[in-house]
């Protein structure tokens, strides 16, 4: 008999990878995955926030990620500085903000440890509605700014020229990444959710000539990342985030070679 | 017939200083428009507001009702990271029919690179293709900015072959950003040089022995620009400026 809590886990797992792969696509084109780690350390102070209200930890991420993200779509648009030099201060402003702010309210119900690398244990009921509600919601906005997304991707200006609303596509392409941040926290934690973006989406580039088929693969390369991990989470009680994470890297590592390989021999 | 576009006194300021100043044209049907003008002198600005980019802080752009833009960006740096065919990028956010794409891609020459990665065709192809996507909605007015910059000497006259045959063919207008003086100068269309204001309009013939050409080019690239107009046989520039002085 399989435990509810290793259910729940993989329910939540699949759930996960189900947006990760797509959204995963757009941090490996439009080079986001330091963007997707700022989002992601500024969680921590949303699960203090909710600690501190008693709201959910998935509504305090949302409202405090949200934020920063569009105070950093903001200070970009206004050219302060390099967005890298702001996604490094601001990353780790909100992190360490999150700590000082954690160590007034600490209980001693609240585990450091599995927010930042995840853990299937603490996956509840209620995290499995948040991960299928903003899953839907997820996948409804990006299948309909698609076209959009991918063109702008290509060429901001002529998406520009041809009608698409780059600001408007921009912000509902970071929420999208608050939103997936917010849900997948439970099970990969803060330090590793950009790795389950752009690791299976990174593998499956090598696999395919289309953009949507470069989502669909790195949907089901994710899958197979976190069934791996969570496997070794529940029988060799590794830390889950960790498990998941070291399984896409193995999966990139063997299939990347071949990929490159193949490629070659096709070549000659 | 009423113009596609009319740009009436528009100014352009960013960071304090005017990048346009006081620009007025307008664009007709069938009407051929070549900016030319030196780096920083608003070019590219002059076309993103005349496309609508971006508000003029002075002055008013107005464009026709039934004004159609085809856009050719000036240069399309396809990302390796990014796996898409060239059949696959014509057709993002497009909903031309299998016939217009047809006749679209035999017209642009590009039938053969359709299922290739877009990452992987030379500037020339890759400056067709653009074009090709530009044409896919059959517009009224294409725009072009500097679409011939990153081509060689072969490659550029391919290109502006090219667009002369489509702008015949399909009678439509064109607004053009170039560098490539050496071509655009053998023309005998309308050209505008522009320094942050239009220094000098009209056709080659007129623009290369205007006073303000050479102010803005330099007597060296005034002189050796008359060379290239079209009906001058003379191969003395002087002489030719003194006739028509």
């Amino acid at each position: 008999m399989v435990d509810d809590f290793i259910i729940r886990a993989v329910l939540a797992g699949v759930g996960i990878a189900l947006i990760a792969g797509p959204l995963g696509c757009f941090v490996v084109w439009r080079r986001m995955a330091y963007f997707g780690d700022s989002l992601a350390h500024s969680a921590l102070l949303g699960i203090v926030l909710g600690l501190v209200t008693g709201l959910s930890s998935n509504l305090g991420i949302i409202l405090v990620s949200g934020t920063f993200a569009l105070l950093l779509l903001w200070l970009q648009q206004s050219r302060i500085l390099a967005t890298d030099t702001l996604l490094g201060i601001l990353a780790h402003a909100a992190l360490s903000i999150g700590m000082v702010t954690l160590s007034f309210v600490e209980t001693q119900r609240f585990d450091l440890q599995s927010y930042l690398f995840g853990n299937i244990l603490t996956v509840q009921n209620t995290d499995l509605y948040w991960i299928f509600g903003g899953g839907l919601i997820v996948l409804v906005l990006l299948i309909w700014n698609w076209s959009s997304l991918t063109l702008m991707t290509v060429h901001e200006d002529l998406a520009r020229a041809e009608g698409v609303r780059i600001f408007w596509v921009n912000l509902v392409l970071v929420l999208l990444m608050t939103i997936v941040v917010a849900v997948s926290i439970r099970i990969v934690g803060i330090l590793l959710i950009t790795a389950l973006l752009a690791i299976p989406a990174a593998t499956a580039r090598h696999w395919v000539r289309s953009p949507e088929a470069m989502a669909v693969l790195a949907v089901m390369l994710g899958m197979g990342a976190v069934f791996g991990g969570i496997y070794a989470s529940a029988y060799l009680d590794t830390p889950t985030g960790p498990s998941i994470v070291t399984t896409a890297a193995l999966l990139f590592a063997l299939t990347v070679p071949a990929a490159v390989l193949v490629q070659k021999i096709r070549k000659r | 017939m009423s113009d596609l576009i009319t740009a009436e006194a528009v100014s352009v300021v960013r960071d304090g200083e005017a990048v346009l100043r006081n620009v007025s044209l307008n664009i007709g049907s069938r009407d051929f428009l070549t900016v030319i003008g030196p780096n920083g002198g608003g070019k590219s600005m002059l076309l993103k507001c005349l496309m609508g980019f971006y508000e003029p802080d002075q002055g008013q752009v107005r464009r026709s009702a039934d004004l159609k833009i085809g856009y050719v960006p000036q240069r399309l740096v396809p990302d390796p990271s990014i796996p898409i065919t060239v059949l696959r990028f014509l057709k993002l956010r497009k909903k031309a029919s299998a016939a217009a794409l047809e006749a679209v891609t035999f017209e642009t020459e590009i039938e053969a690179s359709l299922s290739r990665p877009l990452s992987v065709l030379s500037g020339g192809e890759l400056q067709r293709v653009l074009l090709a996507r530009a044409l896919l909605d059959a517009p009224n007015l294409l725009v072009l900015d500097e679409p011939a910059q990153n081509l060689d000497v072969v490659g550029q006259v391919a290109f502006y072959e090219l667009l002369e045959r489509v702008y015949a063919d399909r009678k439509i207008s064109v607004l053009m950003v170039s560098h490539d003086l050496h071509l655009v100068m053998s023309t005998t269309h309308q050209i505008i040089c522009l320094s942050k204001e239009i220094r000098c309009s009209g056709t080659p013939a007129s623009v290369a022995i205007d006073p303000a050409f050479t102010d803005v080019f330099g007597q060296d690239m005034a002189q050796l620009m008359s060379c290239y107009i079209t009906h001058d046989h003379s191969m003395h520039p002087q002489h030719k400026g003194a006739t028509h002085g």
